[in-house]
């Protein structure tokens, strides 16, 4: 039994022992499943402009709308359920997260080991430019770029992969230079191997596990980013509310006592950071071997 | 140490003017300003005499000369709204950021570092895992949810304290601050606990993590061993010793809070700069956002430089070198 168990094996068994990081495992995939299945799910399809009901608008948790529909989380400014709205939203949130880390993942990678397996000036020049962008804050670099680029789902990926790339880029090069003078490398290199498939298929799987690390806090931060960008009003356009617009969008209420227009996304929206960034630190530990006993 | 603070002006100097060729670009690839600055029913021959009027049908890389030119003089052109001079504009809201910034950098560091190394020193006791997890909850919640809880808190709900706004300033040296005033400083504790709270848990976890590595250090055992207190262990090794990561991150923390501060200023509508470059960008307001962004970027180049020369300056190998 103990001998069938592959590395995924061990790996999950490990993660099972700690119950924080396990409890936000389950969060994070309950949150995910409710985003995904939000037609199913959601009480009422919150853009179905035939389900905006101006007269049971800014109504707080528990009203029974004039439909008979019961709005457990109150509603928005429009009367549109915000439970509803929160799952749909969930879904946006995520998707742009997902989509962003993936891109900043598979650019970073690339980018970072060819700098490592190339070397010389073209390595110095590359791993310049990503400490300079290092050293500004992400969620300036996210800011100005999705300023200058105006409001838009895909303006707003290249923002947040442009803020984090370099996050991934400086790991997968840290972990590639320590790769490359292996003698497995060397010993792979000698043979008639393309120097192409060597980085890919030798050095780039060995730098997966930092990699992995890192793709966790950035999913985390890249939700965060998002919702920030859109609050603002430099982010997602107002056709796909995400967390962040259904927040700015009951701010002005808040003054009035009208709370749970801005309070539950943003609680929501909480949940699901803090949840992945858990379950980000228990991987980290997990993967990091100067912490194996 | 001259070769090393020459190589950085360098460097410094490029980036900058890479800065100012991506943000001139950036900014005039966005929109067209002639659709904001006049009515969509005038003329051919005033579109054009406008057009003209600022430059626009020049080719762009003379426009970007001519932008250079007058940015090396502090000269950003007038302002699309307000119909004033932005270097001026910009200067007239500069204060309000500073004071806030500083406020909030200023009471993490005196807050945070004290908590991190008691978080360090008693690393096992709940009241250190209490202020980790709290740390954690500092670091994930994004700073303007934050914001909106202290205002439904504070502001709202327990009516303590003004939800937006500067209140009364008073003046000094020919400008207006809030710290000066009773209503202003009230004015000025919400905005600057949110701003400070992340700043907060990153010196914690920062003291804390120095700590925990010096205390294990032989320094330390020596310390103990001459017979020195625990408290002036802590103050005159523990302390000196974390400081120069310490000293990094807070001038490097004090231009992100800048960054940090237009989502803070915007929920409290504060009037600096943060809440002029987010109006800027709603109205299109071309030179001012050219203006804030080369000023952010200036900034940060600065401070990288003078982080650079401390650390230089705070690392006894590279002073030993020197003398």
């Amino acid at each position: 039994m103990i001998a069938k168990d592959g590395f995924l094996g061990r790996f999950l068994r490990e993660f099972a022992g700690n119950r924080t990081a396990t409890v936000a495992a389950v969060v994070v995939l309950l949150i995910a499943l409710l985003a995904i299945f939000a037609p199913l799910v959601a009480p009422q399809d919150p853009y179905d402009l035939a389900n905006l009901v101006l007269r049971d608008a800014r109504r707080p948790p528990g009203y029974v709308g004039t439909t008979g529909t019961l709005h457990l989380l109150g509603t928005d400014s429009q009367g549109r359920d915000l439970l509803s709205a929160i799952l749909y939203g969930l879904r946006i949130s995520l998707e742009m997260g997902l989509l962003a880390g993936t891109i900043a993942f598979s650019i970073g990678a690339v980018v970072g080991t060819s700098a490592a397996y190339l070397g010389g000036r073209f390595e110095a020049l590359i791993m310049r430019i990503v400490d300079l962008q290092l050293s500004f804050p992400a969620i300036l670099l996210a800011f100005v770029i999705a300023a200058l680029l105006g409001q838009g789902a895909w303006q707003l990926v290249m923002a947040l992969v442009f803020a984090q790339y370099a996050y991934f880029a400086r790991t997968a090069h840290g972990a590639a230079s320590a790769e490359r003078h292996k003698d497995y490398v060397e010993a792979a290199l000698s043979t008639p191997l393309s120097a192409r498939r060597v980085v890919l298929r030798h050095i780039l799987p060995n730098t997966l596990p930092p990699l992995i690390v890192v793709a966790t806090v950035q999913v985390a931060s890249a939700i965060a980013l998002e919702a920030t960008l859109s609050f603002l009003g430099v982010g997602l356009p107002p056709t796909e509310p995400s967390l962040g617009m259904l927040i700015a969008n009951g701010f002005q209420y808040l003054l009035s006592g009208r709370y749970w227009i801005s309070i539950y996304p943003g609680l929501a929206l909480i949940v699901l950071i803090v949840s992945i960034n858990l379950v980000g630190d228990q991987v980290r530990d997990q993967l990091n071997p100067r912490l194996k006993r | 140490m001259l070769g090393f603070v020459i190589q950085r002006l360098w460097q410094a100097m490029i980036v900058i003017l890479a800065m100012s060729v991506l943000v001139f670009c950036g900014v005039f690839a966005v929109g067209n300003p002639i659709d904001v600055l006049i009515s969509p029913d005038a003329t051919q021959d005033i579109r054009a005499q406008v057009i003209a009027q600022y430059g626009l049908d020049q080719p762009l890389w003379r426009q970007y000369f001519t932008f250079f030119g007058r940015m090396l003089q502090g000269d950003f052109g007038e302002s699309f709204v307000y119909n004033m001079p932005v270097t001026q504009l910009i200067l007239s809201r500069l204060p309000a950021t500073l004071e806030l910034v500083l406020f909030a950098v200023v009471g993490a560091s005196l807050l945070g570092i004290p908590l991190g190394m008691y978080a360090g020193y008693r690393h096992d006791a709940p009241a250190a895992k209490i202020i980790m997890g709290l740390s954690i909850l500092g670091f994930s919640v994004p700073s303007f949810w934050i914001g909106l809880v202290l205002i439904m808190t504070f502001a709202v709900q327990l009516g303590w304290l003004p939800a937006g706004g500067r209140g009364t300033t008073a003046s000094l040296f020919g400008i207006e601050w809030s710290f000066l005033t009773i209503d202003g400083l009230r004015h000025m504790l919400l905005p600057a606990i949110n701003l400070a709270l992340f700043k907060l848990a990153m010196m914690i976890r920062l003291a804390r993590a120095g700590t925990r590595e010096i205390m294990l250090t032989d320094t330390i055992r020596f310390a103990r061993a001459a017979g020195l207190s625990e408290g002036t262990v802590l103050v005159r090794h523990v302390l000196r010793l974390i400081a120069i990561p310490l000293v990094t991150i807070f001038g490097l923390e004090l231009g992100s809070t800048l960054a940090f501060a237009v989502v803070t200023e915007t929920i409290f509508s504060w009037p600096g700069l943060g809440k002029l470059i987010i109006d800027s960008i709603t109205s299109l307001d071309r030179p001012v956002m050219v203006a804030y962004l080369m000023l952010v970027a200036l900034l940060f180049v600065m401070i990288n430089f003078f982080v650079d020369l401390a650390y230089a300056l705070l690392d006894p190998r590279l002073r030993r070198a020197r003398a």
